[in-house]
């Protein structure tokens, strides 16, 4: 029967709270940490953000039955406690197929994290997870390459990739750039990087830089007989001048760029991906701007979200957090979304922050990344933690060995190894660590030395986001 | 700078080029090359043992030794292969492989045997 158009305020759960729901394998599932105003019950801000994050809007309008706004609206369909936390709850909301646009990551999240994070309804709201149906995951693009690809384009297998990202973060010469870079690679690195705010500035143009950096690359190669790369930072003040520098990265022969997609935006950025895809060009990619909207427990994006999105966006490599060194990161939840950028199926798992099931189908993966106040001595633990596909980065731990960075590189090579060689021996590596690097270091003297250097070295600060569980 | 040592590689010297994973370690003994197979075993990957000459051990396609050894699980029959490539092309680079066919790439390349170079 028709229903009759009647002016005013309803309340939101009267619509948008439907407990007895079960969710459609189409749709899009959000779950949102919220925490409510006072007074108001978690049902009517469920429903609230399940109706402002799709078709709600805050009074009746004649035009809502022009259409079937039962299909089109969001539901919210349970809520949950947080554990330890009073203040909170987790709220399930099922979006429907039919209000969002194939391959569209930027039509998804306008919804999903749009009007409705500004809503006074709600003192605070964070989307924890995000699961993609399938029909969703393949409108999507994906990876340029993949994990597998990358491993077959580089000859590289059985062990985690070595980068590191090349110091001082600004002000260096290009030709003097290129020679930190040079001598990297020459001592056993696959990857050097270009720091994420080095762009084109007047101390370095871009293009000096490529060039010096690609000279750099072939005689490392020639030198070491093993393919090398720099991650060549293309993120440009504007689309046109992203692709020129990307085309030049592919001229001089380039096998990897780089990219920030958060800042660059997520539009150029799917564009920088399908790009490299038809150029066989590899895509790092790196994360500024996240920690604005992912450290908070209360409110934001987590990362995880952020991390499947770029999976979807496409990219080759993503920073995920090191779980050890200087940045943040709780190690189950960095766990989990390791898991979601390299896999093919992802089960719910509460204990690492994971609510939903995700199907990535036949999607490749992402090479998770880990930067940042990493040196020798964390090398156990991140081959433990991250497992051969992985790319682990030491900036510091390189750079900042007494012999320079060749030696510096070499030291990380041949502790990665000896930790490799262990792992396969069935060593278990973070309780072995120190005597297996401790012989290693009897064949290296580069290790010899970097062990001794970086030894107290340590990052033992609280993190700030952690997975919710009572013992917080 | 008495104390700083100098990293010498060398486009100039052969031996400076190094062959993928392992290759920055003292060369494996029999036993340690053992608990490699065991590992490639036990991952249920597919064992297999590639060659080259050095100066060809740049590219990408090394010379296979017969096919891999699909299925196989007697960590002396793959030892013995090995043994076996290296009698029979004695001056070559030799490298084992665990094919892991489900991701459709190489679990693992390892080198177990590097020719010796004389410059």
């Amino acid at each position: 029967m028709a229903k009759s158009y009647k002016a005013g305020v309803k309340e939101y759960r009267d619509t948008y709270w439907e407990p007895d729901y079960t969710p459609k394998e189409s749709d899009i599932l959000a779950c949102f940490k919220i925490t409510p105003q006072p007074g108001v019950p978690r049902e009517e801000a469920a429903a609230a953000v399940a109706a402002e994050s799709s078709t709600g809007t805050w009074t009746t309008v004649w035009t809502d039955l022009l259409t079937d706004l039962d299909y089109y609206k969001g539901r919210a369909y349970a809520i949950e406690d947080v554990p330890g936390d009073d203040d909170t709850f987790y709220a399930f909301i099922a979006y429907p197929m039919g209000l969002f646009e194939e391959g569209s990551i930027v039509n998804v999240f306008t919804s999903l994290v749009g009007n409705v994070f500004g809503f006074k309804a709600v003192r605070a709201l964070r989307l924890e997870d995000v699961r993609f149906p399938l029909w969703f995951v393949t409108t999507c693009y994906g990876p340029p390459h993949g994990i597998y690809v990358e491993r077959d384009k580089l000859d590289k297998y059985g062990r985690p990739l070595l980068g590191c990202t090349i110091k001082p973060k600004l002000g260096l010469s290009a030709k003097n750039y290129g020679r930190a870079v040079y001598e990297c690679l020459r001592g056993g690195l696959d990857f050097t990087k270009d720091d994420e705010n080095v762009n084109s500035q007047p101390f370095m143009r871009w293009r000096d830089r490529f060039l010096f950096c690609q000279e750099a690359i072939d005689k490392a190669e020639g030198e070491t007989g093993e393919k090398k790369g720099h991650y060549m930072n293309v993120t440009a003040p504007d689309v046109e001048e992203m692709y020129k520098r990307a085309e030049f990265a592919k001229e001089v022969g380039s096998r990897i760029i780089m990219s920030d997609y958060l800042t660059l935006g997520w539009a150029a950025h799917q564009s920088l991906a399908k790009w490299c895809r038809d150029n066989g060009m590899l895509l790092h990619v790196h994360r500024a701007m996240h920690a604005v909207m992912d450290r908070s427990p209360t409110h934001g994006i987590n990362f995880r979200v952020f991390a499947k999105l770029l999976r979807l966006l496409g990219g080759d490599h993503l920073h995920s957090g090191t779980v050890v060194g200087k940045l943040e990161g709780d190690r189950m939840a960095t766990l989990g979304w390791i898991d979601l950028l390299r896999d093919k199926y992802v089960k719910e798992d509460r204990s690492r922050g994971i609510f939903f099931d995700q199907d990535w189908g036949q999607m490749p993966g992402v090479f998770p990344v880990a930067s940042g106040g990493i040196h020798v001595w964390h090398m156990p633990a991140l081959v433990s933690i991250f497992g051969d596909n992985s790319v682990l980065q030491f900036g510091g731990g390189t750079l900042g060995h007494p012999w320079g960075n060749a030696a510096g590189a070499a030291a990380n090579r041949v502790a990665l190894e000896a930790c490799v060689k262990a792992r396969n021996e069935g060593r278990e590596l973070e309780k072995e660590g120190k005597d297996i690097l401790t012989d290693a270091a009897k064949h290296s003297p580069e290790l010899k030395i970097a062990m001794e250097t970086w030894k107290e070295i340590k990052f033992e600060f609280d993190t700030v986001d952690k997975l919710d569980v009572q013992h917080r | 700078m008495s104390d700083v040592q100098d990293y010498p590689s060398r486009l100039s010297d052969p031996n400076s080029r190094k062959l993928g994973t392992f290759s920055y370690l003292p060369a494996m003994d029999d036993d340690e090359i053992r608990k490699q197979v065991e590992y490639i075993v036990s991952k249920g990957w597919n064992p297999a043992v590639e060659h080259s000459e050095p100066e060809n051990a740049g590219m990408t396609y090394w010379y296979m030794w017969k096919l891999p050894m699909f299925g196989e699980t007697d960590v002396d029959a793959i030892l013995r292969e090995v043994q076996l490539c290296r009698e029979t092309n004695p001056g070559n680079h030799i490298r084992l492989i665990g094919y892991d066919n489900y991701n459709q790439t190489q679990g693992t390349a390892m080198l177990v045997h590097r020719a010796e170079i004389k410059v």
